[in-house]
């Protein structure tokens, strides 16, 4: 009854989406007021449609009715409620469905925002989302099916996969990261359509970028829970090891992070058009290819969990948008003429070009590392990897090259600056940067690529504080404001590109964090009995014992451990061995005492409670806090980024020339 | 300025640019290329472990199969903890480092990470059990090593 009614939902969500599309492309074509009206319908009827068929499988995950197949697959009765409710996500049928879910939430929010504006482009972008929805539709529809019936259903299932219960991070990582991928689809439908006119004003751009930037804060976020999450719950010690799955989510980061940079040219100098749209489309391409990476189980990842026979779907899926839209740039990147110039020198737009060429660069690098087993294996035959020295090889040069590049753009004026200008922009941080570097050695940092980190992360800090704040003051000089009448004003006329500053900062913090916590990690393993100690640096652990705790759904041996450091009692750390009823191998759960500077980190390898003895892997990891912190930062920066505007005219001619430079600057 | 000057300068501008963006792409590449063919993994059975010869001395492996029946010497717990691993035709001695993992036995699916050394002793610096309770090492053909990849968990390293 409630898989029929399930798919039949699905069903009418691939009508809507396939009738919507071709409604969008037609309209687009005749110009057609109505036929733009029944595209934004039919958009909103395909939301409508997906959001019933998740809350028909949530139904049935709470009612545990295992007579529908992918409650059969994932659900059980003894595990907690909040467990049944993120199952929905859990296996890959019930992921594609929630993918849906986010598809249609994004695609009705478009529509809804754009509904009385670009009349010539929006047929065509609701087109082009829809024609990705009727795809995933179709996945539901067929490969991918959630609400199969089973006929004779049985009393209790199985339950998720052990490791997604283990922890709450579960809960929340996938749908950050979904909104990160789904919501490329967004600014890919705006840049086809775009392509489609054959302009890509002033006017257009804006929403361009701003729906750019919505899936870039979900996916920077998901980059670095699932990070967080691979630091709780996996017990190496590490948050990043260049796996398949990780970099399947930072290719499109990189993609999109080069052309939120690239459209700013474009809104100020009216040049790079045809480029950013290109890395907008890249972006989405990327996404599609990290599902493939994904969803597969073509690559040997602790993130495959959902294997399946999509695989070749979502391929044909990539191959048709990849010939699409290489079609469609190649016939129509001329239309979008550029209306200026770019200026050559030591200048600001220079080093955008830079930065964005780093980033094509860094996207490259992780590209092929990526795919470059996989084409191996299938011309030869042979398995094999791309080993992580080769990623940190590649990938520490231009994290670097990237922080400097972050440092000296902001410091430079637009345009030719003269030598006196360069002097005075690129001198003074030179001050805050020798402080940092004399701090982290003064610390114990000895890497050379983590000191040269230090030394441009305090150039890049001194020039990004200054930036932030300098409207503020240049206002209260200006007008005699005070200052925090000042900085309201500043904030409501420049909240763009405060925000920027704000997600430069968090992103300086970032790869300072991982530049240290990567090269100053101290490590031990230890075999230790009930009552002996182990000491790693400051601390001392003392092995308390082992007991047992008995839950519905799964069982725990974990280990106590007090900690000393310096002599002063810390507390007791529980890391712990997990037992659930759908796997015979216990899950290893590190436990973490995170302070501001370091996190003490200790990970079972193995654990016996009768004989009382523990195997244990210590690692004291530096400033690794600090990264979770950076990122909140840096996806608070994006959110201030997309503040409206206010841009009363008279106020930027009532205004002196410097403020108006600035304010419009970003 | 005047306009011929001004698209000169552009154009000057324009191949100096492309022509730079090209040696750096090339170089790169050149880079990541030769980065790749130093750092990869490669992930083989006893039986390939063997048949590589010299070419496994040094080099990255992933070696994957079974734990033989009574070959486990514990060491002291923290290293030198040996045993053999076996795909049913082929047997190799390994000596690791490390805390083993919990459920470590015999007949268990194991990945070893480590290197050969000349003397025919693989040196496994991380141990992983299958969580797979259905791998069993095939007696006749190439372990998959692939399906018993994915079965070990926390296959990241530091």
């Amino acid at each position: 009854m409630i898989a029929t009614l399930g798919r039949t939902l699905i069903l009418l969500a691939l009508l809507s989406a396939s009738a919507g599309s071709l409604v969008g492309f037609v309209a687009g074509r005749a110009r057609s007021a109505v036929g733009s009206l029944w595209a934004r319908r039919l958009a909103y009827a395909f939301a409508a449609f997906m959001l019933l068929s998740n809350l028909t499988m949530e139904y049935a995950l709470l009612t545990h009715d295992f007579s529908v197949g992918y409650v059969a697959h994932v659900g059980s009765r003894s595990v907690p409620t909040w467990v049944t409710i993120v199952s929905l996500w859990s296996s890959l049928e019930g992921s594609i469905l929630f993918w849906g879910l986010v598809m249609g939430a994004f695609v009705a929010a478009a529509t809804w925002l754009t509904r009385n504006r670009f009349p010539e482009y929006m047929p065509y972008a609701i087109g082009v989302w829809l024609a990705c929805g009727a795809f995933f539709s179709f996945l539901l529809a067929g490969p991918a099916q959630p609400f199969a019936t089973i006929a004779s259903p049985a009393a209790d299932g199985p339950g998720p996969n052990a490791l997604l219960q283990n922890h709450y991070l579960m809960a929340i990582h996938p749908p950050f990261l979904y909104s990160g991928y789904v919501g490329m689809t967004i600014p890919f439908g705006l840049a086809c359509a775009a392509l489609l006119v054959g302009r890509l004003g002033n006017d257009f751009i804006r929403p361009l970028r701003n729906f750019l930037l919505v899936p870039w804060i979900f996916l920077t976020c998901a980059i670095v829970l699932g990070g967080w999450w691979a630091y709780e719950v996996l017990g190496w010690g590490g948050y990043w090891a260049w796996d398949p799955v990780e970099n399947a989510s930072f290719l499109p980061w990189l993609a999109a992070t080069a052309a939120l940079h690239s459209a700013i040219l474009v809104e100020r100098k009216g040049v790079l058009k045809g480029w950013t749209v290109t890395l907008v489309i890249a972006t989405y391409l990327l996404t599609i290819l990290g599902t493939f990476m994904t969803r597969s189980g073509v690559f040997n990842s602790v993130h495959s969990f959902t294997q399946s026979a999509i695989g070749p779907t979502i391929l044909i899926f990539l191959a048709a948008a990849l010939v699409l839209s290489t079609a469609l740039l190649s016939l129509r990147l001329d239309a979008l003429a550029r209306e200026g110039e770019l200026e050559g020198g030591l200048s600001r737009d220079t080093m955008f070009l830079v930065q964005n060429l780093l980033l094509v660069l860094f996207t490259f690098t992780v590209l092929l590392g990526t795919v470059f087993p996989l084409v191996v294996e299938a011309a030869q035959g042979v398995q094999m990897s791309v080993g992580r020295p080769y990623f940190d090889r590649m990938s520490v040069p231009i994290g670097v090259a990237l922080l400097f590049v972050m440092g000296v753009g902001p410091a430079l004026p637009w345009g030719r600056a003269t030598r006196d200008q360069l002097g005075r922009a690129l001198l003074p941080p030179l001050g805050t940067a020798a402080v940092l570097l004399l701090l982290g050695f003064a610390l114990g940092a000895r890497n050379g690529w983590t000191l040269l980190t230090l030394f441009f992360g305090g150039f890049t800090a001194q020039v990004t504080l200054g930036e932030m704040f300098r409207p503020i003051g240049q206002r209260m000089r200006a007008h005699g404001e005070g200052l925090i009448e000042a900085f309201r004003q500043s904030q409501s006329r420049g909240s763009r590109r405060f925000g920027a500053y704000v997600v430069h900062a968090g992103a300086m913090m970032v790869i300072i964090s991982i530049a240290v916590s990567s090269t100053n990690q101290q490590s031990k393993e230890v075999q230790l009995t009930r009552g002996e100690s182990a000491s790693l640096g400051a601390y001392t652990l003392t092995f308390a014992g082992a007991d047992r705790v008995v839950e519905p759904h799964r069982e725990s041996v974990r280990a106590r451990l007090d900690i000393q450091r310096g002599g002063r009692e810390l507390g007791t750390l529980y890391p712990r061995m997990t037992y659930y009823e759908s796997q015979r191998e216990p899950i290893g759960t590190p436990a973490v005492q995170s302070s501001l500077g370091e996190d003490l980190y200790l990970s079972v390898h193995n654990i016996d409670d009768q004989a009382g003895t523990v195997g244990l892997l210590i690692l004291i990891n530096p400033m690794v806090g600090w990264i979770w912190i950076a990122t909140a930062v840096m996806a608070l920066g994006g959110l201030v980024a997309l503040l409206p505007i206010r841009r009363p005219a008279p106020a930027v001619a009532r205004a002196p020339a410097a403020v108006a430079a600035i304010e419009g600057g970003s | 300025m005047s306009a011929p000057t001004a698209t000169a300068r552009r154009s000057r501008t324009r191949w100096f640019a492309l022509g730079a963006v090209a040696v750096a792409g090339a170089a790169f590449v050149a880079i990541s290329v030769s980065g790749i063919g130093d750092n990869l993994v490669y992930y083989w059975g006893p039986k390939e472990l063997r048949a590589a010869g010299d070419k496994a001395v040094g080099a990255t492996i992933r070696l994957g199969g079974q734990v033989a029946p009574g070959s486990i010497k514990p060491g002291d717990g923290v290293s030198n903890l040996e045993f053999d691993v076996t795909d049913g035709t082929a047997l190799v001695h390994v000596v690791a480092t490390g805390v083993p993992p919990q459920l470590f036995r015999d007949r268990i699916g194991v990945v070893v990470e480590g290197t050969m050394t000349r003397g025919g002793t693989f040196e496994g610096h991380r141990l992983l059990v299958s969580h797979d309770n259905k791998y069993r090492a095939p007696a006749d053909k190439n372990v998959d090593i692939k399906t018993l990849m994915r079965s070990t968990a926390g296959l990241e390293e530091r």
